[in-house]
This record gives C-alpha cells, structure tokens and sequence, in this order.
C-alpha cells in the first residue's frame, strides 16, 4: 500500500491532491502514518512504531488503521494495486 | 521515556463553501469538570451514564428570572412546574427558593404534598382531574384551575357534596399570533367560551373564581405572544370586575418560555434565538401594568414556567461504546445513553462536549445510542473529535423532561445525582434494578412451567 507520488503533505496536516485539486485536512497521527506510507513502508512497521510511541494497545491500534486507510483510499489517494 | 497521548488518525476532505459566521465550536471545548467535580470520578462513583444535576444553576436560574420579574412588577409568585422534572430533590430546591407547586394529575399533587408544599400552594392544573383528585383539591383549599365544562359541573356537584367552597381559576386559549394555536386545553377567549365559563362560575353556588390562567404553547420565541396573552387575560379581569364587582386575584400566565437549548431544524443555535427572562418579563408586566388596573388591584402574576428555568442545571454524563463507518464512509458512535433516557433528543440538537483533553481536528459525526433500534439516533451530524472506546462526554442542557420523560425500554435507568452548593455529590434517584421492573408483573401459575 502507497500514497500516490504527488500528494503533497505538510506539517500542519494539509493535505493537497495535485491531481483533481482536491485538499484533506488530518491530525499528527494522520500526517505521521500518510509519510510513512510515502516512503513506502509496510502497514506491519507503520503499526509498530505507533505502538512504541504512542499510548496504545496494539488491536485499537489495528482497527484504527485499518479505518483510516479505508477512509484514504475512499479518498483516491492511494496508488492503485497492481 | 512517557509515550505520546494517542488519538486514533483521522482525515477529512476541506470543502470550500460560503463561510457562516454562526459556526460554534462548543463540541470542541472538553468539559472535564461538573460545578468542580470531575466527569472521570463521577462516572467512577456512580456509573455510566449518569444524569448531573448542579444545584447552584438550579438556584442562580430561579433568581435570575425572579429578579427579571419582580422588579418590574410588585406581586410575583412563581409555581415549580412538577412535569418538567419532579424528582424530590428537585423540586425542593425550588420550594426552598419560594416557588409553589403546579401539577398537572393527581400523582403529581400528591408527590407535592409529600413534598411539603401547603394544599393552597398548589396549583392544580390540567385536564386529567379524576372526582377523587378533585375532592382532594377542594378539602385542601388549593386552587383548581379548570379545563372544561365537564370539569366545572363536576366541581359543582363535589363542593355540593363537601358543602365546602372551592377556589377555582379558567385556563383561558386564545389566538396570540403563533402558531399551533393550543385550543385543545381550556376555553376560548376569542368565541366567548372563556365568558361562558365566567358567568357559569360567578353564578355557582359554592366556587369561588380567585384567577385567570393561560399558557399560549411551548418553547415560546416570541415574547410578544405573551404580551398579547397577558392584555387579554387583564381585559377578562377587569370586565369581571366591572359587570360583577369581583376582584380577580391572580393572572396565572403558565410557562412556556424557552431555555437556550436548538430545536431540530433550526437554523440559529438556542444561544442566539432564546429571549432572556427580561424580555419575558418586559412583555408581560408592561401588559399587566397598563391595562388599566388600579394600583390596589393589581393581581398576583403567578408564573411556571419549567423548562427554562432546569435545563441549563442538567447534564447526562456518558461512554463511548465503540466507534464505527457507515457504509457511506461516515464516522458513526455508539454511546451507552440512547432516546430511552435523553429523551429531549428526539427535539433538540443537543450540544455534546468531550470530557477529556482532545485534538480540534473533527469528522462529521452520527451519534447513535445503545437500543437495538434503528430510530436510537441521538445526533444525526455532529463535529466530534476522534473518541476512543470508553472515552466519556458530556451532553448539556438535559434538565427538564428527561428525568421525567425517559423510558424503561430495553435496559434500566440510570441514577441521577445532585451535586450541592458546596460541591458534595448524593444520589437523589438511584438506578433501576430488574427487581425494581418485575415488581409489577404478576405471571399466572400455569405458565410458571417450563421446559425446554
């Protein structure tokens, strides 16, 4: 799982979809896992690292990740699988 | 190393449209404290969730709208309305403050005589007075404010048989300039019903006319309405005392004021539309004042409004039971409160505040409650930040008609407590047990058999 090449992502948790001009808005957590996802690492490392830094049993970990890659892929951003 | 607080990741499309300078941003704000006492150890102490009720509001509420009226006008006397919320604790508080008691149903007057409210405090109103309540009524001097006709030949045969003097007001109806008109209680004023009933009462032997009674509707936005009620009850007053020299000693302008809670469908927040109590107040006494009464015959202005005056005293205390997506990608919550006991949330948009520290990022949210029932929607849209299983929130406002409205439906109520003016909380109505429930229930014999 990717994000799409030029999805732009800032800090602030602006999100800018280049493509169709679409822009999202998300907090830390959401930038955190959307950079990761750009470097390309696996939902596996992704979920480690939020239960190492973040106050966090691993399932509520899952289940939340798993919502928000729904909501982002529902969002077209990410690449399509081959 | 401490780890970082967690909120689950949210994210959400930005949607240019035209700005609205009414945006509120009261769900954002945490409410972690309850008149000083913590939303965490409440629900600790007593469970979830939990109805709150801060006796201070209950008491700053009251003396504002007395003050709003009292120094308008010289003879004020407010009845605490039971229907809106009759819990004993309650309604004490307000006795305490003054307030006489309104009831509406013969368990409503006794609740207020095991309250300690003298029977001539107690306004009897309504049009549910069995002959029993009635009789009541009568031996206790209270006074009865009647309905119907059947209501008054009753009355006139019970005071014949009591050979006792009954005091007695009209609940008078009449077309104020809002809308639904409420001519399902009392009589017309604009055919000459209310008239009819005058003379009736005047002529009677044994019943006493002492008051003029209305109440134009509910949730009253306009308080002009109540200028054109009060004119028209002061023109009844003083026509009786012109054809018959009787003094008419109280005008009784009901409730019906509005608390600062948004109805559904609206498109200003409560905050913004609701009229304060001097604005009530400015209405009715300059009516009263330049009706034309003479300064000794001024008659008693008894008020009971209700809701007004409990639902900013009342919050629910509630859990997150699990979060979840609609199939059109919409954030939906679960709670552990549902319709059966915020029961107002079948009118107002409730405002629902997190009661722990959270982010300001928000999705548009659908609040369900527990009930396995699709109508158990408590919010159908609200901004919430992102909620964690057993995360706890806040709903404002809840004061009047829940506590007295809410269901026995499915799962049990919960308990309500008070927290005192020096921040000591009691339970004031404990929590339903299934014993409490099956009490009632009588099961035949024959059916106790089974074997499956």
């Amino acid at each position: 799982m990717k994000l799409k090449k030029n999805i732009a992502i800032s800090e602030s948790g602006f999100i800018f979809n280049p493509e169709i001009g679409t822009s999202f808005t998300t907090n830390s957590l959401g930038v955190a896992i959307l950079k990761q996802l750009k470097e390309k690492t696996s939902l596996d490392k992704i979920k480690d690292s939020i239960v190492k830094n973040y106050d966090i049993d691993p399932i509520t970990c899952e289940k939340d990740l798993d919502d928000f890659l729904r909501i982002v892929n529902q969002y077209n951003l990410l690449e399509e699988q081959s | 190393m401490s780890k970082l607080k967690y909120e689950s990741p949210i994210i959400k499309q930005i949607n240019a449209g035209i700005t609205s300078k009414f945006g509120e941003l009261n769900s954002l704000k945490p409410v972690t404290h309850i008149a000083n006492v913590s939303v965490k150890s409440l629900i600790e102490q007593y469970g979830s969730p939990l109805f709150v009720i801060n006796e201070q509001t209950i008491r700053n509420t009251y003396q504002d709208a007395y003050h709003a009226f009292s120094t308008r006008y010289p003879n004020v006397q407010f009845a605490w309305s039971y229907k809106t919320n009759y819990i004993e604790a309650v309604c004490k508080v307000f006795h305490q403050e003054g307030s006489w008691a309104e009831v509406v149903s013969g368990f409503e007057y006794q609740k207020a005589l095991d309250n300690g409210v003298p029977g001539d405090k107690i306004i009897f109103n309504g049009p549910d007075k069995s002959d029993f309540d009635l009789k009541i009524a009568v031996e206790n001097n209270s006074p009865i404010h009647i309905d119907h006709f059947d209501e008054l030949y009753s009355l006139i045969t019970i005071t014949e048989q009591l050979n006792k003097r009954a005091k007695v007001a009209i609940r008078v109806n009449m077309d104020t300039g809002i809308k639904p008109l409420w001519d399902r209680f009392g009589f017309n004023y604009e055919n000459g019903q209310a008239w009819e009933a005058i003379n009736k009462i005047i002529y009677s032997n044994n019943i006493d006319l002492i008051g003029l009674h209305t109440h134009i509707g509910t949730f009253i936005l306009d308080p002009n309405a109540y200028r054109v009620a009060a004119s028209k009850l002061a023109d009844l007053a003083i026509n009786v005392k012109n054809k018959f020299k009787h003094d008419i000693q109280y005008i009784d302008m009901g409730g019906g004021f509005a608390s600062k809670n948004t109805l559904k469908g609206s498109y200003l927040s409560g905050t913004d539309l609701a009229p304060s109590f001097s604005d009530y107040a400015d209405n009715i006494t300059q009516a009263l004042l330049n009706a034309g009464f003479s300064t000794e015959d001024l008659p008693l202005l008894i008020l009971e409004t209700g809701r007004a005056l409990i639902d900013d005293a009342g919050t629910l205390l509630g859990t997150v039971l699990a979060n979840k997506r609609s199939a059109d990608g919409r954030r939906s919550i679960i709670m552990d409160f549902g319709v059966n006991t915020l029961f107002t949330s079948f009118w107002y948009n409730h405002i629902i505040s997190p009661a722990q520290e959270c982010s300001l990022y928000t999705e548009d949210t659908v609040m369900y409650g527990p009930l396995c029932m699709n109508i158990d929607v408590i919010r159908e849209s609200i901004n919430l930040p992102p909620l964690n299983k057993g995360d706890h929130v806040v709903v404002h406002r809840i004061g009047a008609y829940n506590m007295t409205q809410w269901m026995q439906f499915i799962t049990l109520r919960p308990k309500v407590v008070m927290i005192d003016t020096n921040g000591k909380t009691h339970i004031i109505r404990e929590s339903e047990s299934k014993e409490y429930v099956s009490e009632l229930e009588i099961t035949p014999d024959y059916l106790n058999n089974i074997d499956l």
